[in-house]
C-alpha cells in the first residue's frame, strides 16, 4: 500500500461535491433532472401546441362575421370533403407516395454501398455528399432546379444534343403528370421533393442495413438462396426499420411541404399550400387546422399498417 | 473411392497477406476432419474456400470429384454451421430451420415437418415458434446445427461452433456432435484452435500454421509423433530436448518427449532434482533438472509425489522420444 493514501477519499466538499454523491446515491433523481427540460418541451410546448391544433379543428367560422366560433363542431371536417379539398388531399398524399417509393428505390443502392463497402476515406465522402445539399439553402436549390427544368433549362438541352426531344416530349404529353415543361408539371415536383428528400430516406437506410452482419448474408448463400433471395428473405425484412424510419421523414415532409409545389409544379394546390392560404390570407384557421389533421391521420394510419405487416419485427 | 473434400495447391492471397499458401488436402467420404491452428493460420480462410464464400487465388477444389470453380455457395451441397451461429434474428427457430427448404422451394408442409424432425433431433421440440434471441448460447448452437444438416449436405462445415460455450456444455455438444456425425455418416469438417476438442473428436487431423499445413495424420499419430516442434508444442505440451540428450543421432537437431511419458522410477534411469510442483487435481506437474536439462513430467497425484529439492530418478520409454524436423 502507498504510504498515507486512504481507503475512502474524502468528499470534495462544496455545492457539487455534496450534489455529486447526492445524485449517485439517488438515480432517479438523476434521471428526472436529465428528463425535465426535454419533457417540458415536448409535453407543453410541443404536444401542447398540437392539441390547441387539434382543438381548433372542430371549431368553425362565422361566414358573415369571418370570426371563429368556439363551438363544438364537425363542420369544418364536412368542408374538408368538398371536392376541390379532398382533391387537394389526394393530390398530396398520391404524390408523397410516389416520392417515398422512388427515394426508396434511389436510396437503396446508395445506402447498401455506403453500408457495406465504403471504408475509411469514401465513408468520409459519402456523408459529405448526403449532407453537403442539406448546408445550402432550399429556397436557391429550389430556384436551380426550376432552372434546370425550364423549357429553356439544362436538361432539355441534354435531351436535345442526345437526339431525344421525342422521349422528353412524349413523357411530358401524358396526361396529370405531364405539362409545357418540366418545371410546370407534376413530374417535375416528384423530381424536386425526390431531391430535397432523398437524405433523410438514404440516412436512416443506410445506419439499418449497417446492422446486418455480414455472416447472415452468407448463411443465406450458404443455404441454397440465390442473391435475389437472400435480398427478398433477409437485407428487407432486416432494411425495413430503417426503411420505415426514411419513408416517415419522407412521407410526412412532402405531406407538409407547401414551397416546392408552389415553385415547380402546375398551379394546383397541395395541403400545405391550403393551409397556408386558409390560415394566412382567408384567416379560416378551423380550416387550415382540419387540413393540418389529415397528415398526421395518413401517418398514423401508415404506421399502424406498417406494425400490422411485421415491418418492425426486427427491431 | 472419391475424396469429399480434395484441395490441391490452393493458395488464397490478400495482397501480401498469404493467408492461405499452397495446401493440398484430401478429406475422405464419411471423415470426421478437423482443422487445427492457432489463430490466423489459414484454417478458417480453407473453411470458407471449401463453402464457397471466398475464392482461392490459386488452385484447385474438388467436392465429391466435381471441380467447385467459380460456383457460388448456394449451388454447393455444403452447409455451413457459423461460429456465431448466424441465425436469421428477425424469424422463429422453425423458419430458420426451415430456410434452406423453402429457398429451395419446398413445400410448407414439407419443410415443416423436416424442420420439426430436426428440432427433436437436436433435442429441442416444440422450440419453433421462439425467436433466436430467446433461446442460450448452447440451444442456438444446435439451431445452427439443425438448420444445415436439414439439408442433408454432402459436406458439412463447422467454424470453431463450440467456441462460444462455456466448459461443460462444450463436453456435452462434443459428445452428441460425435454420434450426431456417426448417424448421419456427413463428412464433417471441423475448424477449431482447441487442440483437445480435435483429439477428442476427430478422425484425422490437419495441424495449420502460417497458411500451411504442417502435419496431417490421426490424433494419435499427431499427438505421439509430432513431426515438428511447432506440432509438438500446439498439440499438448512436450519437452524439446537436443537429441544427443535422448541419446540418438540424427541429422536433426531437436527431439520431443511428452511429459506424462516421464516415469519416476526406484532404481536406474537417469539422476534428476526436483525444481518445483504444481498440483492439477488429478495430475501433478513436476519440474526437473537433469543433468543440467529443465524437464516438465506429469505424474498421477495417486502416488507418493517427492519434495521440492529431492533427488530422484527418472526414466522413460525410448519409443516416446520423436525426433523433429526443423531448427
Amino acid at each position: 500500500m502507498v504510504d498515507g493514501a486512504l481507503a475512502i477519499t474524502p468528499g470534495r466538499g462544496g455545492i457539487f461535491g455534496r450534489s455529486s454523491d447526492a445524485i449517485w446515491r439517488n438515480p432517479k433523481m438523476f434521471l428526472f433532472l436529465l428528463l425535465l427540460p426535454p419533457l417540458l418541451w415536448l409535453g407543453v410546448v410541443y404536444i401542447g401546441s398540437l392539441l390547441a391544433l387539434l382543438v381548433q379543428s372542430f371549431f368553425s367560422i362565422d361566414e358573415f362575421t369571418g370570426l371563429v366560433k368556439r363551438e363544438f363542431t364537425l363542420k369544418t371536417y364536412r368542408e374538408l370533403l368538398h371536392p376541390a379539398n379532398l382533391d387537394i388531399i389526394v393530390r398530396t398524399v398520391s404524390t408523397a407516395v410516389v416520392v417515398t417509393l422512388s427515394a426508396a428505390v434511389v436510396a437503396f443502392p446508395i445506402a447498401y454501398y455506403a453500408a457495406r463497402y465504403a471504408r475509411g476515406r469514401w465513408k468520409a465522402v459519402f456523408y459529405l455528399g448526403i449532407m453537403l445539399p442539406l448546408w445550402s439553402s432550399y429556397l436557391v436549390k429550389i430556384y436551380a432546379w426550376k432552372l434546370i427544368l425550364a423549357k429553356e433549362g439544362i436538361l432539355n438541352w441534354l435531351f436535345a444534343q442526345l437526339h431525344l426531344t421525342w422521349l422528353l416530349d412524349a413523357v411530358l404529353a401524358i396526361p396529370i403528370i405531364g405539362g409545357n415543361s418540366l418545371s410546370v408539371s407534376y413530374l417535375g415536383t416528384c423530381i424536386v421533393f425526390l431531391y430535397v428528400w432523398l437524405p433523410f430516406m438514404i440516412l436512416p437506410l443506410q445506419a439499418s442495413l449497417e446492422r446486418v452482419p455480414v455472416n447472415l448474408l452468407e448463411a443465406s448463400s450458404d443455404l441454397g438462396a440465390e442473391p435475389v433471395k437472400t435480398f427478398r428473405y433477409v437485407i428487407l425484412p432486416l432494411a425495413m426499420p430503417g426503411l420505415i424510419a426514411g419513408s416517415i421523414f419522407t412521407f410526412s415532409l412532402t405531406l407538409g411541404d407547401y414551397i416546392i409545389p408552389q415553385i415547380i409544379g402546375s398551379s394546383r394546390l397541395f395541403i400545405g399550400q391550403a393551409v397556408y392560404a386558409h390560415q394566412g390570407t382567408a384567416g379560416n384557421i378551423p380550416l387550415a387546422a382540419a387540413f393540418t389533421v389529415v397528415p398526421i391521420v395518413v401517418m398514423g394510419f401508415y404506421l399502424w399498417m406498417a406494425k400490422r405487416q411485421g415491418a418492425f419485427d426486427a427491431l | 473411392m472419391t475424396d469429399a473434400v480434395l484441395l490441391s495447391k490452393v493458395c488464397r492471397h490478400y495482397g501480401s497477406v498469404k493467408a492461405v499458401d499452397g495446401i493440398d488436402l484430401a478429406i475422405g467420404e464419411g471423415e470426421f476432419f478437423a482443422l487445427l491452428g492457432p489463430s490466423g493460420s489459414g484454417k478458417t480462410t480453407c473453411l470458407r474456400l471449401i463453402a464457397g464464400f471466398d475464392s482461392p487465388t490459386s488452385g484447385h477444389i474438388e467436392i465429391f470429384g466435381e471441380s467447385v470453380d467459380g460456383v457460388p455457395p448456394y449451388r454447393r451441397n455444403v452447409n455451413t454451421v457459423f461460429q456465431d451461429y448466424a441465425l436469421f434474428p428477425h424469424l422463429s427457430v422453425i423458419d430458420n430451420v426451415a430456410y434452406g427448404m423453402m429457398v429451395r422451394g419446398a413445400s410448407k408442409s414439407e419443410r415443416l415437418a423436416a424442420a420439426e424432425h430436426a428440432l427433436e433431433m437436436i433435442r429441442l421440440p416444440g422450440y419453433g415458434t421462439r425467436r433466436p434471441a430467446e433461446l442460450s448460447g448452447g440451444q442456438r448452437q444446435r439451431v445452427a446445427l439443425a438448420r444445415a444438416i436439414v439439408n442433408k449436405p454432402k459436406v458439412l462445415l463447422l467454424d470453431e461452433p463450440l467456441g462460444a460455450l462455456d466448459l461443460r456444455l462444450r463436453e456435452q455438444m462434443q459428445e452428441e456432435l460425435k454420434t450426431l456425425q456417426k448417424n448421419l455418416g456427413i463428412t464433417f469438417v471441423f475448424v477449431t484452435h482447441d487442440q483437445g476438442e480435435a483429439l477428442s473428436m476427430a478422425d484425422r487431423i490437419a495441424i495449420f500454421n502460417e497458411g500451411t499445413i504442417i502435419q496431417v495424420g490421426r490424433p494419435e499419430d499427431i499427438y505421439r509423433r509430432p513431426n515438428t516442434r511447432f506440432v509438438a508444442d500446439f498439440v499438448g505440451s512436450s519437452n524439446v530436448i537436443p537429441v544427443e540428450f535422448a541419446g540418438l543421432s540424427s541429422q536433426h537437431q531437436w527431439a520431443s518427449l511428452r511429459p506424462e511419458a516421464i516415469r519416476i522410477v526406484e532404481t536406474g534411469g537417469k539422476q534428476a532434482r526436483v525444481v518445483s510442483l504444481n498440483y492439477l487435481g488429478n495430475s501433478t506437474r513436476i519440474a526437473l533438472d537433469v543433468e543440467g536439462t529443465r524437464l516438465h513430467a506429469l505424474v498421477s497425484s495417486y502416488q507418493p509425489l517427492p519434495d521440492e529439492g529431492d533427488k530422484i530418478s527418472v526414466d522413460w520409454d525410448p519409443d516416446d522420444v520423436r525426433v523433429m524436423e526443423g531448427e
